[in-house]
Order: structure tokens, then sequence, then C-alpha cells
């Protein structure tokens, strides 16, 4: 009953890491830009939360520790995001080869500043990549004792305002109209740049976030140098599975965060111990699921249909 | 090219701009001095007393050595680490030809070094043959990306990084058996089969470096291979044009989703050679315990895109991000994290971003901009036409 406990627990964790950065590429997909970015805002945002959570004093009150975390980590993730924005809006850069700079420039800023900042405090004698906060992430927590954090309910809120923003205002429906037909919305009068600069740093904030989320899950001190394992890259996977649509996007992350608390808790299960399969082939499992789902919903896919095509007002 | 007709009326500059192969010259050298100057600044915000010392450490490398001896051998280090790095960025350009982003040379790579060392630790094989096992173990994976994006539309950057996480843990749980007890490193060549150590053909005697061996010239010569390829065979053709529109070559007849698969496992194939050439080599032992996919497949992407996407540029690119890369792990930690140069790396990378648009700038100040713009034909490899969104 406990293991069970414990795998809910650490399923609503990483479903809430993998709900919130899939909502991100949703809405920069949505506008028309590809973010395969994602991991290196994550790992952005993650630096900026944890920056906060390492520094704040922990008498503050919980929910003041909590937005303080979450604002860094906006806005980090959100400063960090304009990189692709300047490139694929402005100059009309390979959407796929921003991201990827981004992810590898993300993890070695990170390193870099965190490193810098050890060696400065310590004199040079603490060269390590690593941001402790054990007090201050309990103050997160819904119940002591768990991984029930505010988190979770903060997921809720802006999926829930993630559907609506898309599916029920004029923003939204503009913005889709960006990823579908850039020509058309333009020649109502939408600026395509203006709205596409809108998904991208929706998309940051929400990374920034997912990358906070996930360097709090179930741990009290984040490595930059390790990053976030792939979960920028997952959570792609998840959009892709949940068709660019905010509820479908939920249901793929609690399947993906079933199969990844699985590599934490699978030894209390007894007839999971009885399968006798070794630790990495869990921790492959989030992958392997992943590459099958994918091979089963890409051919039909509903990608937006402008997505990675620099808007050419002169196409119009 | 293009613009013969009208380069009677242009000075030395305008004409020297008209010339492609200077235009990708120009615009890498640009993201280099960019880059470096944005590395320089961030080492002038840590610690301003020790910048240009850092800047000259990661810029000299192994000149700052003390003797002849040691230069020679501090060189034929980074030359160990070129090799690979040189296949890393051959299979990555290899598939944009084809229009693919083959991000899956880093797990191609770790898969490689697995079946290499497999063959070498387990075995007890002779270096021919675990070189061949690396080959074919990268040349799996590339099969798998490319398959499932020829006949299932599963977006190979993803599938790819999939993958690379998947041959991470592979490799680990695989080699964790072939470790000198209580140590994280796999055995080293010499102490459990010299006969897997790739001939040195006395390039070990010039350098004063045991670990310099055939590597480096075999790296040299799949670049000058791929370039043939590309350039003057029905199959290089065949692949350009894939890349350049997927439907149109259809229509012309090519089997396009056999010329993808057939690309990704090329590209598979030279990430997994690039892992034998290092790992057998005995220059560095595989540790067991490493949580991140190695960095050598996602450095090729640099080395790639800074050379052109040319194979001859990426001998050069692909010295000079480990040029950089070896200078700035010999920054003092003291003052500076080692990471600075890959900071620098994935700069450039991205400034390589903006290659496109640096180029038509020169373009036009050559004075030469066309109206059918045929030249950015020839440098667009992903043009937005035959990508036609919704490619996932």
């Amino acid at each position: 009953m406990q293991q069970i406990m414990l795998l809910i627990q650490y399923t609503l964790v990483y479903a809430s890491v993998l709900t919130l950065v899939a909502l991100g590429g949703c809405y920069s997909e949505r506008s028309g830009v590809i973010n395969i970015g994602l991991e290196g805002i994550m790992v952005m945002g993650a630096l900026g939360g944890a920056l906060v959570l390492g520094c704040i004093s922990p008498d503050l009150p919980g929910i003041v520790i909590f937005l303080a975390a979450v604002l860094a980590a906006i806005v980090f993730g959100m400063l960090f995001s304009l990189l692709l924005g300047v490139a694929a809006i402005n100059f009309k850069a390979d959407q796929t080869l921003a991201g990827t700079a981004m992810n590898m420039l993300g993890l070695a800023l990170a390193t870099v500043i965190v490193k810098a900042l050890n060696i400065a405090a310590s004199g040079g004698s603490n060269n390590s990549a690593e941001i402790a906060y054990t007090a201050t992430r309990e103050k997160l927590l819904l119940a002591q004792g768990t991984e029930f954090s505010m988190f979770m309910i903060l997921t809720a809120i802006i999926l829930a305002a993630a559907y609506v923003l898309l599916y029920k205002t004029r923003f939204g429906l503009r913005l889709m109209a960006c990823g579908e037909h850039p020509q058309a919305a333009n020649s109502v009068g939408i600026s395509v740049a203006k709205m596409r600069y809108a998904g991208v740093l929706i998309s940051g904030a929400l990374g920034g976030i997912g990358g906070l989320v996930y360097i709090t899950a179930g741990v009290s001190k984040a490595n930059f140098e390790v990053g976030v394992a792939g979960f920028g890259f997952l959570a792609l996977a998840v959009m892709i599975f949940g068709q660019w649509k905010p509820h479908r996007i939920v249901l793929a992350a609690l399947l993906f965060g079933v199969f990844r608390a699985l590599a934490n808790v699978n030894n209390g299960f007894d007839f999971l111990t009885a399968l006798n399969l070794p630790q990495p082939v869990y921790n492959m499992l989030p992958y392997i699921i992943s590459l099958i789902v994918l091979a089963f919903t890409s051919k039909n896919s509903h990608a937006p249909k402008a997505e990675g095509i620099p808007y050419d007002k002169s196409t119009r | 090219m293009e613009t013969k007709s009208v380069q009677k009326d242009k000075n030395f500059f305008q004409k020297l701009l008209a010339h492609p192969g200077f235009r990708s010259f120009a615009a890498a050298l640009a993201c280099i001095l960019i880059g470096l100057l944005i590395g320089y600044i961030v080492l002038l915000i840590i610690n301003p007393s020790h910048a240009g010392e850092g800047m000259s450490t990661i810029l000299k490398n192994f000149m700052t050595r003390n003797s002849e001896k040691l230069r020679l051998k501090s060189l034929g280090n980074t030359l160990v680490k070129t090799a690979p790095l040189l296949l890393c960025s051959l299979s990555i350009l290899f598939a944009y030809k084809a229009g693919l982003f083959n991000i899956g040379a880093a797990g191609q790579y770790v898969l490689g070094a697995g079946a290499a060392l497999y063959c070498a630790l387990a075995l007890n094989m002779p270096w021919y043959v675990c070189l061949l096992a690396a080959v074919l173990a990268g040349a799996v994976f590339g099969a798998i990306s490319g398959a499932l994006k020829a006949y299932l539309n599963v977006n190979e950057v993803i599938s790819c990084i999939m993958l690379n996480w998947i041959s991470l843990y592979t490799v680990n749980s695989v080699l964790k058996d072939f470790c000198p007890v209580g140590y994280k490193d796999t055995f080293t060549l010499v102490s459990k089969n010299p006969s897997a150590m790739l001939p040195t053909l006395g390039l070990d005697g010039i350098f004063g470096n045991s670990s310099v061996t055939i590597a480096i010239p075999i790296s040299i010569l799949i670049a000058v291979a791929i370039w043939i390829i590309l350039t003057k065979t029905k199959f290089g053709y065949e692949i350009k044009a894939t890349g350049y529109n997927r439907n149109a070559a259809k229509y012309c007849g090519m089997r396009e989703k056999q010329n993808i698969i057939l690309t990704m496992v090329i590209a598979g194939s030279l990430a997994g050679l690039a892992a034998a050439l290092l790992f057998l080599s005995d220059f560095s032992q595989w540790d067991i315990n490493q949580s991140s996919v190695p960095t050598m497949g996602f450095n090729g992407i640099a080395a790639s895109f800074l050379g052109g996407l040319h194979p001859l540029g990426a001998i050069f690119s692909a010295y000079f991000i480990q040029h950089i890369t070896d200078g700035g792990a010999s920054l003092d930690t003291r003052f500076y994290p080692v990471q600075i140069a890959d900071l620098i790396s994935a700069i450039i990378i991205y400034l390589c971003g903006f290659v496109l648009f640096i180029k038509l700038k020169m373009l036009k100040a050559s004075g030469g901009i066309p109206q059918k713009r045929p030249d950015m034909e020839a440098d667009i490899k992903h043009d937005a036409e035959n990508k036609k969104g919704g490619d996932k």
C-alpha cells in the first residue's frame, strides 16, 4: 500500500513536469515555432528557481518561497527562450539547429554560473556544480514526508488556464492561426512575429517552471552538470502523443509519469520483483515507451501546418 | 555562377564575396570570433584579473607546455580526440545533406563504444573485429531512426534523443562487469587485450604518445571519401536531392525511403566508428557511472556546421573545437570552471544558425543579389518550401 502511494506521488510529480513543459512546447509549436530547446530552457528555469531556493531564508512563509522560486524560474526561462525567438522569428534561422544549440548552451551556461558562484563563495576549493536547498524545499511540500507539493496545484491551474487561453480567447485562436496559416492570419491584420514571440515566451515560462519542478522532485539538491536528463525531449514526445491539445497532453503526461516513477519505486512491488528486471531496464522504460508511442502516433499526426517554417511576408 | 554577367564592374572585395567558398569561410570565422568574444566576456565577469591568462590558455592549448617533447605529446592528445570528433561531425553533416538532423550521433557513438569494448574485453577479439562491431552497432541504431522516419514519419530528432538515453543505459550496464574491482572505468586494453589496440604505424614514436594511432589518418581519409561520395557519385546526388525536396526526389524515381534509411545507416556507422577510434586507442576508458550522454556527438554538430557542412571543412573545424575544448580543460580550476569551452562551442553552434543570414548579407555586399535567388538554393539546406510543415 505504501508503495502504491509512493508510486502515485512520483507519478504526479513527473506528470506535472511533463505537463508543464509539453504545454510550453504546445504553445510554441501552435504559434509556428518548433521548440527543440525545451531541455535548455528547463535547465535555465531550474537554475533560476534553485538560486532562489538556495539563497532565500527558510523562515519565510512557504507561499512566499514558492512564488519567489516560480517567478525566478519564469524569468530565467523566458529570457533564455528569447534566444530561440530572435533566431527563429527575426533571423529565419534553422529552428532545429537553434534549439539544439540552446540545449547545449543552457547546460554549459548553468554549469558555468553555478560553478563560478561556488568557486567565488569558497575561495576556489569548491568547484562543484551543485546547489542544495533542503530546508526551503520542505516548505514547498503540502504534507511533510510526501512528494505532494504546491507545484501540483500550480500545474492544475496552469493546465486549465492553458486550455481556456488556447481555445476560448481571441489571443489563443490568433496564436493557432499563426501556426496553421500565417499568411491568412497576417492578411487580416494579425502580427505573426508578435504572436510567435508570445508562443515562444510562454513556452519559456512553462519550460522554466517545469525545470524547477524537476529539480525539486524527490531530491533536495540540483547538480547542473547532469541537467534534466532528457525530460525536455520526453515532453516533446508527450506533446506529439497529446496531439498538441492541452487536455490530451495531461493524459499522455500521466502515462509517461507512471513509467518514469517506476524507475524510482520498482523494488517495492512483488510482481515487479518477481520479473527480476535489472534497474537499467526501468531507467530506459520511459524512452522506450515514447519511441513505441511515437511510432504509432506520428503517421497521422495533427501537427500545426506551418510549424518550423519561417514566416516570409512575400509569400502571402 | 549566376553573377558572371555582372562581374565586370566589381572591386576586389566584391569579387571575393561573390565566391561561395569564401562566404562560408568568412561566416565561420565570424561565428568563431563572436563566440570567443562572448567567452572572453564571461571570463571577465567571473574573474577579471585572470581573464587574459584564461583566454590564452584556451587558445594556446598544447603550446603552453614547457618543452618541445611535451608540446608534441599534448598535441597528440588533442589529435587523438579530434579523430572521433571529425567522424561524428561527418556523421551529422552526411545526414544533414539528406535533410535529416542526426542528433543521435551521440547515442550511436555510445553504442559503438559499448560494442568495441565488449568485443575487446569480453570476447578478446583483435582490433579490426572490434572496429567492425562498433560500425555495425552504430549502423543498427542509425537504421532504426531512419526506418522510423521513412515509414512511420517519426521525427528523427526525437527518436534519436530517445535512442541516446537507451544506448547510454544499455552500455553502462553491459560494461559494468569489465571494470577492475572498485573502479568505475573499464579495464585498459593494454592490461587485458593488447591485440585490440589500433596499430600505430610508428605514429606513436613521432608524437611520443602511445595513443596516437592510425585513427588519425583513417579519419582524414574517411572525410575525403565522404566528400567524394557526396560530390561525385549518383548516391550522393540522390541524397542531396532527397534533402532538398523529398517529394521531388520521389517523383524523379529515386527510392527516397531507402535513401533515408541508407543515409542514417551510414551516419550511424560513422558515429560508431568514431567511438571505436577513440576507445581502441586506449586513450580513455568507459566510465560506467556516467549519467549523461557523452558530449562528443553533440560537439560534432558544432564541428559540422562550423565547417560549413563541407567534409573537408569539418577537418579544420573539428580540430579547432577540440583545440579549445582541451585548452579549456587546462584552465585553472581555482578561478574558472572548465565548462567555459563547452559554453564557447555552444555559442558558436547557436551563431551558426545565423550563417545563412550572414551569407545573404555578404552576397548583397558583393553586389550580386540575384532575382530568383539561385545561390540561396545552394546555401539553404532546409528550404522552407520542401519541409511543408507538419513534419512530425
